[in-house]
Order: C-alpha cells, then structure tokens, then sequence
C-alpha cells in the first residue's frame, strides 16, 4: 500500500494506482478530458494537471503514479489558472458552434469551459479549416471541431485494434487522420461508432438519417414501417432522464405511433427467426461436416472487420443476415403481400443501438425484396432527437404494444443485445432442435457477462457443443487467430463488435460506462426471464412465416430472402 | 585544452588510423563496470545535451535496473537552430563516440547500441557507417571484443525531420518507428525506454568525453574548467560575429573570451545573446562564464551550446518571433500548451512586429509562459518561450509600440 495526502486528504491505495484514481477514492474530483474509461493514458490535454509537493512543475493526475509519500494539491491558485488557460487555449482553436452543434450540453469541453468560469477567450487568431468528411453512410468526422484528444485514436485501437484513425501533421496542422488522409468511407472503419461514444466533443458524429425519416412519415403516399433492436430498450430511456437499463420498450412504441410510423414492429421478431435459421446452419454444418466454427453475423461492424482483416475466414461466418436485414426483406415482401401493399409504397425504417447498421442497409447485397430491404436507419440518439423535436413527454408516456404479424418476440430475442444473448438464444433452440425435448435449464450463464472472452462446453444430447462468445473486436481478433491457426476447436463463436454487445453500440446515448453497459444487460435479461415464450422457435409469428411463406429454414425462400453473403475487402483504397 | 576536437585538424581523422586503438575500451574492460562508473562520478561531468544531468548518475540507473536487456542510445539528432557540434563529431571523428558508446553499453550491461542521427546529416551517416565497419573488422564491436566476453553491436537510426526527435523519449519512439511524441514521464529511459527496457541515451558530446575520462581518469577531467561543471564544451557560435564556427572551450571561459579573442568580436554593436540555443533566455552581457552554476545565475542555460549573438540592427520581437516560430513548427502536437501555446504566441508575436497587437499581449504571453513551463510534457513545450520572456525581460520598450503602448518606434530599454 502506498500513503499519500490529496488535499489534506489522506489516501491508502495499492501500488500501482494513478493520482487521479486515488484522488477519486477520496472524493476529490480531478477534471479530465483526455482520459477515458477503458482506454490507455494519453496524457495530452493537461488539464488534470495537479501540484506535487516538491516538483518544479505541475504533473497530470491521470498518468502519474502514486508514490509513497507524495503531498499534493489540486486547488491552488496555480492548478487553477493552469487549467484555465489551457481550456482557454483549446476554446480559441475551436469553433464557437455551441448552439447548432449535436453535441450541446453533451459537450465535455463545453461543460469544463463552464466549470472553470471560462467567460472570456484572449486568443485571437486562426481556427482549423479542414474539410468535414461525410463520406461514410455511417459515420461524419468534422475535424475543426477535435481537441486532439486521442480518445477516438485509442479507442478504434485499443477497444477494436483495427487503428482506422490516428494523428498525422504535427504542430499546430496537427489533425486525427485516416490511412493517406483517405476518406473515411475508403478506408478499414468498420462503421461501429465506439469513437463517436469516445468524443468529448462534436468532431464525430452518426450521419444523420433525420430528415429523410420526417420526410417520408410527412409523405402521404408512403407506408413507413418501422423495427427497433433490442437494445434500444433499454437504453432511449437515459435520453430523458431515466435509470440505465429502464425497460421502455411499451413506450418507445407509443412515441413511434405519435411519430406517425404506419406500423411499428419489431427486430425481435426477426431476432427470433435469426435464431431458427442460424440454429439451423448449425445444425446442419455439424451433421454435414460445413466449415466450423460457425460464426454469428448478426454485427455489421464485426462483418466488415471480417472482410478486412480476415477475408480468408469468411467462410466461418454464418450465411444468415442479420435481424435488421431479415426484417428489411420481410417487410417489403411478406407484409406487403399480407397487408395488400405495393412494396414500392413501403418505406422501411429500424432503430438501431448501432452505427454500422447504416452501411449495413445500404450494401448492394441487401435488396433481397426487390427494393433497398431498409431504407433508413436511426440510432437511439436519433429517435431520442426525434421524440424530442415531436414535442413528446416520454417519460410519461404509456405503454403500447407492437403491431402483429412481425412484430411479436421471445425472450431469446430481446437478449440478442447483450453480449453472450444470440449464443444463449442459440443454444436453447438447438438443445431443443437436436434432443427433441427442452433444455434443463434456459439459462446459460456461462456466455453472460462482460468478461471479453467468454467460452463453454454445452452438453447437447451426445454431443459436447463448445462455443466461444466475444464482444470487442480486439478480443474478436484473439478468438480469430485461433480460429486461423486451427486452434480453436470451437463449433460456435459469437462476436459482437461493440463491448457489451449492443447495448454498448456506437449508436447509444453519449456518455456510456461499463455500468451503464451492465445496467442495459440486465435489463435485457430482466425482460426475458418475466417472458412466457423464451425460446424462438417457439414465437407463434415465426412459426406461422414459416408455415404460410417461408416452407422451411435453410429452404429456397429463406435463402432467397434470409442468407447473404460476403467480399473480400482491402484495407484502404476501397471503392 | 582540446579533448574532443583534437583530432579534427587530422588528415583522414575520421578513419580508424588515425583514431588509433580503443584504448580507452581496453581499458574499461580490465577495471570493471563499477570502476568505470566510479571514474565517470569521479569526473563531475554533466550531460551535454542541454539538460546538464549527472551523467553518472543516469549510468548508476540504468546499471542497477534489473530488467534486460538494456540498451545505450547516442543522440545525435541536433536539430535546434544554430547547432552544429554533433555533425563535427560525427564526420570528424566518429570513433571517439563508438569507443564512448561501448563503454558505456559495457558500463550499464547492454549488448546493443543506437545511434539515431538527424536525417538531413546525410554525410554524418555515411562517415559513421564506415567507422562502425571498421570498428567491427578492428574487433572493437561486435562479438566477444578483445577477447573480454563483452560483446556490443551498434546500429544506426536516422530521423526523418522532426526536430522533436531529439527528446529522448519522443526519439525512443522513432527508433521504434512511431510517431515522434514523447512520451509520459515517469517511467525514465532508465527504468523503461527502447521497447520497454532500460535505457540508457546520452548525447554524442556527452559520449565523446568518455574515452578521455577513462583513460585519464574521472579526477584529471574533474579539474578541468569550473568545477561544479567540468570539462571542455563545443560551442556552435553564429549570428552577429566575425568568425562564426564551432568551438571548444574549457568551461568557465568567459562568453566575452570566446567571442571576442577566438570569434573575432562582434560584427557591428552587440545587442544580446541567446547563450545556449533558441530554447535558452537572451542575455545582454558576455562577461558570463559558460558553465552550469554560472549561466542558471543569469537565468539562463548552456543548453545545447549554441551561442547566437545578436547586434543592435536586429529588433527583439522579430527575434522573439523567429525563435517562437521555429518551436511551433517543431511542436508535436501531443499535449494542449505546447500545440496550442506555440501558435498563438506566434500569432501574438507575428501582431506586435506589424503593431498590430493590444495592452493585452505582453501580459497574455507572460501567463502563457508560466502555463506552458508548468503544463507542457516535455522541454519542448517547457521551455519555448523562454527566449521571448527574457526578450520581453530585458528589452520590453521595443514591445510597446506593438502592443498600442508608449511612445515612439523605441521604447526606454533602447537608449542609444
């Protein structure tokens, strides 16, 4: 153990633990910018620059280690004025843009220049002109409005190790760029929006799908439909001011329906057949001897990574689309047919936990229904912005129920959004698919959870099923090259690229911790346990698809409208 | 006295023949690494590379770090404006810093040594490549030297422009082939530096005295020059003076003895002086000895030791400016008051030389000095605005008139 005094405050913390971590133990709160949960210590912005007893300079709390000993002052005058001038110095490098920027009031600059009685920026002089890149169906990256921070940097590198981004120039020209300064559409993103989550300020943002949605509910002649992910749940609710993990799935339907969405289904429906259908593959890989592991495709961002990093294993990949893509080819074929519509009338909406959900819909692959499957896709920010802009007191807003035919679920479709979720769903429809009979238990711990790497040996009839779920894609790319030097023995593996799962995706509401993460999960969690039907093959709505339309899993229409498949991609250059 | 610059006049003096053996390596490896550590303490010698550190005291650390392998690493990345010794060392006599190098990878307990060289010194490079072959075919590197069971490899790294890179720990960065930033301090090269082991980087001057120290012993350089920093130091003299050119002086030796009896004297009246680079305080006298003591007295420092004399043609905010100019560039852009910091102090500066500027200005670039000296992550940043605070310090009248301040085009400082 190691003694220090913070602000007269005795602290005894391990060997080992930062200024700031020791600050916060006693309850001294150090302002950071650069420092981000999970990440590595930058070090760069200097404003948790504290005093230490005997240091000529001042030292940033967020790196510097604790020593036995040390003294150190937080509130002086000369911690103060330091930090001053520096927020001041990157307020004159910044455009003063609060007003109209997506960000306002969720601005962790904005908020500091505040805490620290900012009111006047003595620099005068040049501010950055860069060229905002809105290349990208997914992600818009405005660099004039970046404070250098590094936390996107860190995060594409060290949350998914891919390093799409990273600082060029130096000086003042320094900027956050791609690969050649290439477009951000050109380049290995993978779409996940975790740096969007990581921005302290407004320099990333989703591309907005905003107007393009009020457009076509203000449209007389279009039938908007609309599907929301599992995750979304629980989450839209922090927006207004509710506990993370606040189950409000009855009244998310009830502001889409004041929104003016025809009909309001639900991706846990087609979370349900994804499961049939993937369940399937499995099945069917095991017993024909496919390519093993299979592995899950329901993340687009894990997809693209694939495609990127691993292009010789896409054959691992589970053929099935994901959820938002079987709903995208349902909704312009099954429920048109069954409600008498033209397709071309319907316009196809989903809410999404999820940036990479916006590339997803726009893949040439994705236009199984003969049109584009989903038209727009909105994060939980959007819809938020939207509930908001429609004058709609969420809060106190009551419950509703989805529409039928594609809008019914089961339990093992909500968890789809927690980590660990489709591989539990999974394995409680294959457990039944191959012995005949249920599971002993439905609930299969063992892949829950936020550990990075989860794995098990599920016992199924006489046949010891061993999977391995990963969340993350710097922990995907462990499991991956296993899977590539033929180490891993799995049958079934999970990735989903967001850590958490979905309810930690891109598309979230700012402000996400491991907590947060764990407060969505179990919410998720809670929903399915208090459900009657908690297996998918058991959902009555996919049973009758299948019955009235689809024939069979792994059938012809099913392949037609349900499997996809994918392209090797380069790591920049793309076209 | 000249000890690293004796050979200079040498025909060939960059060729191993006329180096002569490694006696000085020979030596080394018959006493010992602690006696070898114990001659360079006994020396008083302090680093040369502008941060006049103990250098023994660096060995001492990186000798009882536990971790291996360790490494020793020659800065040679001279960058700052107005410097030029290293280059002299490098093509001169390239050998004297290979036998110091050796013996202090011998000294520490490191197999492999790097020389990172700034990468518009492309004959240095060339010179070095050779003495290291030579060196290696002498049997003075490599496997097994002399027959000691010491062996010690030297590879060479060359920077790619950025002025940053002679930071130590930003240099560890691009020996590794990253982005040039330094890195966070604590842990020190010491503890953790080329790929995470202990390090030991020292600048080629620095590196250069080694040979002398050990084959002469720590006590006879100890007695060389002031005390409290022994020894000769390279002097890279420029700007207003009639001789400009690299010098070597005993420390102590007055900057007015340099350059008024070896320079030639001013050209035209003298005005001012940076004593130690562009990251050191302008001085107005020259009766200051060049030693550590001596210049920290004045405010100052010897730096990397680079003098630039100014005359009474130059204005000190075009000066300031300059000076300020070239750390903005060289800025890596890592932490807020130095990126940031540097550029407007440029702006702030680039408004008073066109009397642009405002009452505010001086005022401003006082606090930005204070904020960057205590904030920024490393002496870049630390110390940009050094020269332009002593500027404001000693010749303030000619900052007024650009600041909408005082009277006419000079202000009271500037009474002649």
């Amino acid at each position: 153990m190691v003694h220090v005094t913070i602000d007269n405050k005795e602290a005894f913390v391990k060997e080992g633990t930062t200024l700031l971590e020791a600050a916060g133990q006693v309850h001294v709160i150090i302002p950071t910018l650069c420092h981000f949960e999970g990440l590595s210590e930058y070090g760069d912005c200097r404003i948790c620059m504290v005093e230490v007893e005997k240091e000529p300079r001042l030292t940033p709390a967020c790196s510097r280690l604790a020593t036995e000993g040390m003294v150190v002052k937080t509130n002086t005058d000369r911690v103060r004025r330091a930090r001053k001038l520096n927020l001041e110095l990157l307020l004159a490098n910044h455009p003063y843009d609060c007003l109209s920027c997506v960000r306002n009031q969720k601005c962790d600059l904005q908020r500091l220049a505040y805490e620290f009685g900012v009111e006047k920026v003595r620099f005068h002089g040049s501010k950055p002109d860069f060229r905002v890149d809105d290349t990208s169906p997914s992600i818009e990256r405005d660099p004039n409005l970046c404070i250098l921070c590094g936390r996107c940097v860190r995060t594409c590198a060290e949350v998914q190790g891919i390093k799409a981004v990273d600082f060029s120039h130096r000086g003042h020209a320094e900027k956050v760029s791609t690969a050649f300064e290439e477009n951000i559409a050109k380049v290995e993103c993978v779409n996940c929006g975790q740096c969007i989550l990581a921005c302290p300020v407004g320099a990333i943002k989703e591309h907005s799908s905003i107007d393009e949605v009020w457009a076509a509910l203000e449209d007389p002649a279009k039938h908007v439909v609309v599907q929301e992910a599992p995750a979304v749940r629980v989450a839209l609710g922090e927006e207004f001011g509710m506990e993370p993990g606040a189950l409000v799935g009855g009244k998310m339907y009830a502001a889409l329906r004041q929104l003016g969405f025809d009909k309001v289904f639900d991706t846990n429906f087609t979370a349900d057949l994804t499961i049939v259908e993937e369940g399937s593959e499995l099945i069917d890989r095991i017993t024909n001897g496919g390519v093993l592991p299979m592995i899950t495709s329901c993340s687009p961002g894990w997809i693209k990574y694939c495609e990127h990093f691993y292009p010789d294993l896409l054959p691992h990949l589970s053929t099935c689309k994901s959820p938002q893509q079987m709903f995208g080819a349902l909704a312009k074929t099954y429920y048109a047919e069954k409600a008498g519509l033209d397709p071309a009338s319907i316009v196809s909406v989903s809410v999404m936990p999820c940036t990479a959900k916006k590339f997803e819909c726009v893949r040439p692959e994705m236009r199984s229904s003969g049109y584009q499957d989903v038209d727009y896709v909105l994060t939980t920010r959007e819809l938020a912005s939207m509930i908001r802009q429609a004058g709609i007191d969420f809060v106190h807003e009551r419950d509703s129920e989805a529409d039928p035919l594609i809008g019914t679920y089961t339990g093992a479709g909500t968890i789809f959004g927690a980590t660990g979720g489709v591989m539990e769903a999974a394995l409680r429809t294959a457990y039944e698919l191959i012995t005949k009979s249920p599971p002993p238990k439905l609930d299969f711990k063992s892949v829950r959870g936020m550990e990075g790497i989860k794995e098990a040996d599920v016992q199924i009839g006489d046949l010891s099923v061993r999977v391995a779920v990963a969340h993350g894609l710097a922990n995907a790319r462990k499991l991956m090259d296993k899977v590539r030097s033929g180490e891993a023995d799995y049958h079934f593996i999970e990735i989903m690229t967001c850590p958490g799962g979905c309810v930690g995706g891109g598309g979230q509401p700012i402000g996400v911790t491991l907590k947060k993460r764990m407060a969505r999960a179990k919410g998720l969690y809670k929903e399915d346990s208090g459900m009657a039907l908690r297996k998918s093959h058991e959902n009555p709505q996919v049973i009758k698809l299948y019955e009235e339309y689809l024939g069979r899993p792994l059938g012809h229409r099913s392949h037609e409208l349900l499997h996809t498949g994918y392209r090797k991609r380069k790591l920049y250059d793309n076209p | 006295m000249r000890i690293l610059t004796r050979n200079f006049g040498k025909p060939g003096s960059e060729y191993i023949a006329a180096y002569g053996d490694y006696k000085a390596l020979k030596k080394a490896l018959s006493i010992g690494p602690r006696e070898v550590i114990s001659e360079v303490e006994a020396s008083s010698m302090l680093g040369r590379g502008g941060a006049a550190y103990p250098t023994w005291l660096k060995w001492e650390f990186a000798s009882k770090s536990h971790d291996s392998p360790k490494y020793v690493v020659a800065n040679a990345d001279e960058g700052e404006p107005g410097t030029f010794k290293d280059k002299a060392m490098l093509e001169k006599d390239p050998h004297r810093l290979l036998e110091g190098l050796a013996i202090a990878g011998y000294a520490i307990g490191a197999a492999e040594g790097f020389i990172y060289t700034r990468g518009e010194y492309p004959h240095a490079q060339k010179v070095l490549a050779r003495a290291i072959a030579e060196a290696e075919a002498a049997g003075f590197l490599g496997e097994d030297i002399l027959g000691s069971g010491f062996s010690f490899r030297v590879r060479t790294c060359t920077g790619a422009g950025a002025y940053i890179c002679g930071e130590e720990t930003a240099l560890l960065e691009s020996v590794e082939g990253y982005r040039g930033c330094p890195r966070l301090k604590p842990p020190y090269p010491t503890d953790s530096g080329l790929r995470g082991k202990p390090t030991l980087i020292n600048n080629v001057e620095t590196l250069a005295n080694i040979p002398t120290i050990i084959l002469k012993g720590g006590e006879w350089y100890g007695r060389i020059g002031d005390p409290h920093s022994p020894g000769t130091k390279l002097m890279c003299v420029s700007g207003f003076v009639k001789r400009p050119g690299l010098y070597e002086v005993d420390t102590g030796t007055t900057l007015a003895e340099l350059i008024n009896e070896q320079c030639g004297g001013v050209v035209g009246r003298f005005k001012a002086a940076l004593p130690g680079g562009v990251s050191t305080r302008f001085i107005r006298h020259l009766d200051v000895s060049i030693d550590v003591p001596s210049l920290v007295d004045v405010g100052s420092l010897p730096g990397t030791g680079a003098v630039i004399v100014l005359n009474d043609t130059v204005s000190m905010v075009d000066a300031a400016k300059n000076c300020v100019k070239f750390f903005a560039d060289e800025s890596c852009g890592k932490c807020t008051p130095c990126r940031e910091g540097t550029h407007r102090a440029y702006e702030i500066l680039d408004r008073l030389s066109r009397k642009e500027g405002g009452p505010g200005d001086i005022g401003l670039l006082r606090e930005l000095h204070a904020v960057m000296y205590d904030t920024s992550n490393c002496g870049l940043g630390q110390s940009a605005l050094n020269p332009v605070i002593s500027a404001i310090d000693l010749f303030e009248g000619e900052f007024w008139p650009g600041a909408g301040q005082g009277g006419g085009k000079h202000g009271p400082c500037d009474d002649r």
